[in-house]
């Protein structure tokens, strides 16, 4: 699963940020993942787990904020919140959507000591 | 990977070589006897320590070796910290960055790379028995050496797929990805470099057969080409949503089997444009060959782009050339007086 690729990559952000603050530990880190973004959370908290072990972020919280998704609907001329991708506007239950926030996933910040 | 503690290198191959780029820094080490199960792991130079359950420590010493030991004098890093109330307090440290922003950077350069070749890339994607291998050996075919081609393969093993390509006279480079489930940029970065990439050519990727993780990785290319055929039902573009929604083309391969299966090819182009909304799509067999001019019609045009594209930097840059050297040569002129 890809999520294990992801967690690789969030250990690297963490990491050199801890480094370079002269960290000791990494103690929690924050995530914003959109609801739409490709990425099952609970498969990326079970990677997160194993690629720290060992490391400064060994025994991390790893706390998930989820950013709701929201699309521009060309027919209604207006922003929607969608829950999923594939998912009508809920106004007019057309499909003529473009994705507006909800796609992101991203390490917001770290707490370190 | 590790199926101890999780740890170890995705044995990424690309001809057959181990690529040195994973981050981890940990070797594979053996599966301990079972005295219950692993707590948490702690390394140090010259090993790994696992606490188990019953209150035990054991090392492995890379070169295979085990060793017991007493809990106590080794633990050291991670652990002593925690002990250590002279240490600083904990603090917030904003990042801000996506957790694929290293993978995008590299598919940055990767696409910097291609365009400074006027080169074509497209990446196809599909799930595993779509027909992605024979509509390439096909497409190679009847392209005819317009322009140069050349492929990068991925599949977990074998270079089979590779091997068909060369087949028809066109490079091809194999990346196996062992136990992983997608390519990435860094993949196909080393990829090229094995690649003699020529001028104004395509590029054709051909991803590792699966419907899902594919869509969240920027190899660098121009599009990503979603290939569903008609075995395999009209709802795939519901049911994977994140792969239809990243394609720009949307090719229906097998069309000559539509009598004998339940396909709705108007559906299937329906749902996939719920989900990516102006979604181009081509009708096609690989098999009678049906669809194919479109097909080609559609990579010529991107191969024109990428080749004018390229030619557009370069006149640019001659007029920068031609400026800086006026300007030298006003610069040179002897003083007036």
């Amino acid at each position: 699963m890809h999520e294990m690729a992801l967690a690789e990559s969030m250990l690297q952000i963490v990491e050199s940020t801890a480094r370079k603050n002269g960290a000791q530990r990494v103690l929690a880190v924050r995530l914003e993942i959109g609801a739409l973004a490709s990425v099952e959370t609970e498969a990326l908290r079970f990677c997160f787990d194993a690629v720290t072990r060992g490391s400064l972020a060994d025994q991390a919280r790893l706390e998930i904020e989820v950013t709701p998704g929201a699309a521009w609907c060309m027919a209604c001329s207006d922003t929607v919140s969608i829950a999923a991708r594939g998912a009508p506007c809920p106004r007019c239950g057309g499909y003529q959507l473009a994705v507006s926030q909800g796609e992101a996933m991203r390490v917001k910040d770290i707490e370190i000591k | 990977m590790c199926t101890t503690c999780g740890c170890g290198a995705n044995e990424v191959k690309v001809e057959g070589k181990t690529v040195d780029g994973s981050a981890t820094p940990h070797e594979n080490v053996d599966a301990t006897e079972d005295r219950g199960p692993v707590q948490y792991r702690e390394h140090q130079a010259g090993g790994h320590w696992h606490r188990h359950a019953d209150g035990t420590w054991h090392s492995h010493v890379h070169g295979g070796a085990s060793a017991h030991a007493e809990r106590g004098g080794h633990a050291a890093g991670a652990l002593a910290a925690v002990h250590d109330h002279g240490v600083a307090p904990a603090r917030r440290v904003q990042i801000e960055e996506d957790i694929l922003a290293r993978n995008d950077a590299s598919a940055a350069r990767n696409r910097r790379f291609l365009a400074d070749h006027g080169v074509f890339a497209l990446n196809l994607v599909s799930s595993p028995g779509s027909g992605k291998t024979t509509l390439l050996v096909r497409t190679i075919e009847q392209w005819a050496k317009r322009t140069p081609v050349a492929v990068i393969e991925g599949d977990q093993q074998t270079s089979r797929d590779a091997d068909r390509v060369r087949a028809t006279g066109a490079p091809a480079v194999q990346i196996n990805t062992g136990k992983g489930c997608h390519l990435d940029a860094e993949m196909v970065s080393h990829a090229l470099t094995h690649l003699d990439v020529a001028d104004d050519g395509v590029l054709f990727i051909e991803n590792v057969g699966n419907l899902v993780c594919p869509a969240a990785f920027d190899l660098g290319e121009a599009h990503k080409v979603v290939i569903l055929s008609v075995t395999e039902g009209e709802d795939k573009p519901l049911k994977y949503p994140d792969m239809f929604h990243a394609a720009d083309l949307l090719l229906v391969n097998k069309a000559d089997l539509l009598p004998y299966v339940e396909f709705d090819v108007g559906a299937a182009i329906d749902y996939a444009r719920r989900v990516r909304p102006g979604l181009q799509a081509i009708v096609l067999s690989t098999r009678t060959g049906a669809g194919f001019d479109e097909w080609i019609a559609w990579i010529e045009r991107g191969a024109a782009d990428a080749r004018a594209q390229r030619q557009a930097t370069i006149e640019a840059l001659r007029r920068r050339i031609a400026d800086l050297e006026s300007r030298l040569a006003r610069h040179a002129e002897p003083e007036r007086t």
